[in-house]
């Protein structure tokens, strides 16, 4: 019976197939120890440039192997992850709400911000502008940006972190220029707001936007964001601004503390996150035009970073919490703004 | 005599409108896939194929694809037989059920899998403290794999199934063959090639699952991350190459699930006529 014949080789190819599928998908050789780190999506070469560092490092000091594992996706969808089970050690994120979020199910230390030096946040950033080859429309500063004829692009603050902090950075420079006088705040805001060509729901789709469609005069994104695109793109076709005032964008981590534990790896969770502050790891991160604290790797990169005064959202806004309550929740300050 | 619109120059303008479709919306971003995979030459796109996470991605993917099958196969079989050979209360009702993973968007179903097996749903809760992980592993990824892909085998088998009537298997019975028998000699040559055809869909929507899997995985490199994630986490990366690379890849398996069901369709073809 042919159609037998046939199927029963199907079979036989299947399994072999699937021996070898098992034997790929398993890793080649099992290290001693495992640490699972949760991140956020465009992190992923930057980890694996430290990751090969500290399993060296640990190997030295522990003498023992170490595999650190990625996990990369949008830092909210992340943290909604680790609550519904992912057994991640710790969290490497690009937004402080999302740590709190972990930290408010008890999964994360209350006092998360204090565990490790500058609240918790070994590289930090800020938002920058990336304008098209000579700067054609001169654009300097946030005011710049609220001109009648200006294009700008940068991702939808409803759903993108890094939109988020570009609202926030033009309502702080805004609340000093105006010196907190709110009529005249929203009124700036208002018209950057209308300036807005596309509203893109993250970051990657508003580079392409502005990149790939060619649309907009300035595209506003993390400086390290920033600076990545242009050289990705070709230095030669844009330009990086970054403007004298602007927001601190922290980069925070933390152990989850459960799974650490669970995991039994309390300490080299720890560790881990320590090795992020070393002047080694620090210089990886100054190499992906992160800010960091370390003197040392400050003064070598002293070029790469201009001096920009740094406001902080804590300061400006309150809390966090206040933030998203007042301006981001549903009904509020940017849905008036929006509203013509 | 001519059907309204029947003459030569309408004929030759709708199927020159059809290919010229056809090439832009179908041949045109294959090409495109691969142009781009190639973009930097073969030497970047062997290093992009043979980098240790694309490699895990691939077996990942081809395991899922082969534990969903099977399992499939013989579900999709077992539901086609009640559903064709059996008159029962709720009949239309499974028939009708059937349908679900093709009606629910596939992340609504990763979401009810994952609020019910994550660690804060029903059956996570007792899971969790069982220390058995399946959202975030790979079993989380084969169950809404299975979800999504379930009626496929079932679709294919039940009009043919129905067409054909139950007379020679009666027959059969009527001869003494017994269950089994009946099934292997009389119910599975007649509907082979609909079965096959079944797997096939079955796989091609397996490997090509995002979704569902995207909600459930975890996307932990090397473990969770199946090709569709991987096409999309090199691409948020800005490895377009690399993006395209594991693309090209998924457009190889597709292209060749198309082939063994042009096989198959021909095959079938060429029994018809020499039967």
């Amino acid at each position: 019976m042919p159609f037998f014949t046939f199927l029963r080789r199907s079979v036989v190819a299947t399994a072999t197939a699937a021996t070898l599928a098992g034997g790929i998908a398993s890793p080649a050789m099992a290290a001693d120890r495992e640490l699972l780190n949760s991140s956020y999506d465009i992190a992923r070469e930057l980890f694996a440039t430290i990751n090969p560092k500290f399993v060296d490092w640990w190997q030295a000091s522990h003498d023992q192997s170490v595999e650190v594992k990625q996990s990369h996706g949008g830092s909210s969808k992340q943290a909604r992850a680790i609550l519904q089970g992912l057994k991640a050690d710790v969290v490497t994120y690009n937004q402080v709400t999302d740590v709190n979020v972990l930290a408010d199910a008890g999964l994360v230390a209350e006092d998360w911000q204090q565990q490790f030096p500058n609240n918790a946040s070994p590289y930090f950033s800020t938002t920058a502008f990336l304008v098209r080859e000579g700067n054609p429309r001169h654009i300097e500063s946030w005011d710049d940006l609220v001109a009648d004829d200006v294009d700008i692009v940068f991702p939808n603050p409803k759903t993108s972190g890094n939109g988020r902090y570009t609202y926030l950075a033009a309502w702080a420079y805004a609340d000093q220029k105006f010196d907190g006088d709110e009529a005249k705040i929203r009124d700036f805001m208002k018209r950057f707001l209308g300036n807005v060509k596309v509203f893109d729901t993250g970051g990657r789709g508003a580079t392409t936007t502005f990149v790939e469609r060619n649309i907009g005069d300035v595209l506003i994104s993390f400086e390290s964001e920033v600076n990545n695109i242009s050289q990705e793109y070709g230095s030669d076709e844009y330009d990086v601004v970054v403007p004298p005032v602007s927001i601190l964008a922290e980069f925070p981590v933390a152990v989850v503390e459960e799974y650490a534990e669970r995991n039994g790896n309390r300490e080299l969770a720890h560790d881990y996150l320590d090795y992020l502050y070393t002047e080694e790891a620090q210089r990886l991160l100054a190499g992906f035009n992160y800010r960091v604290n370390d003197e040392t790797v400050k003064a070598e990169f002293a070029d790469r970073f201009p001096d920009t005064q740094l406001l902080r959202v804590e300061d400006v806004f309150g809390s966090w919490e206040q933030v998203m309550d007042t301006h981001f929740a549903s009904g509020g300050v940017l849905d008036q703004l929006q509203r013509r | 005599m001519h059907r309204i619109g029947d003459t030569p120059g309408t004929r030759r303008l709708l199927i020159g409108l059809a290919v010229l479709l056809a090439a832009l919306f179908l041949l045109l971003p294959l090409v495109a896939i691969f142009a781009q995979a190639f973009a930097e030459g073969v030497t970047t796109f062997w290093a992009n194929l043979s980098d240790e996470y694309t490699l895990a991605a691939i077996g990942l993917t081809l395991f899922v694809a082969l534990l969903t099958i099977p399992v499939n196969l013989v579900f999709g079989v077992f539901l086609a037989w009640l559903v064709t050979r059996f008159a029962f209360p709720g009949r239309r009702l499974l028939q009708t059920l059937i349908d679900i993973p093709f009606a629910v968007s596939p992340v609504v179903a990763g979401l009810v899998y994952l609020l019910l097996y994550g660690r804060n749903g029903w059956i996570g809760g007792w899971l969790d403290s069982h220390d058995i992980q399946l959202m975030f592993a790979w079993p989380g990824i084969v169950m809404v794999t299975l979800f999504v892909t379930c009626p496929f085998v079932a679709r294919e088998l039940i009009p043919l199934m129905q067409a054909q009537g139950a007379r020679e298997e009666e027959a059969a019975v009527t001869l003494g063959a017994s269950g089994w028998t009946v099934f292997r000699r009389v119910t599975l040559p007649n509907i082979r090639w609909a079965l096959l055809y079944g797997v096939i869909l079955t796989n091609a929507r397996a490997v090509g699952e995002f979704g569902a899997v995207s909600v459930v995985s975890g996307s932990i490199r090397g473990e969770t991350n199946t090709l569709p994630l991987h096409v999309e986490l090199l691409y948020q990366d800005y490895n377009t190459v690399g993006a395209f690379t594991a693309a090209s890849l998924l457009a190889l398996i597709a292209l060749l699930t198309l082939a063994a069901k042009a096989g198959l369709e021909w095959r079938a073809a060429r029994r018809e006529t020499a039967a």
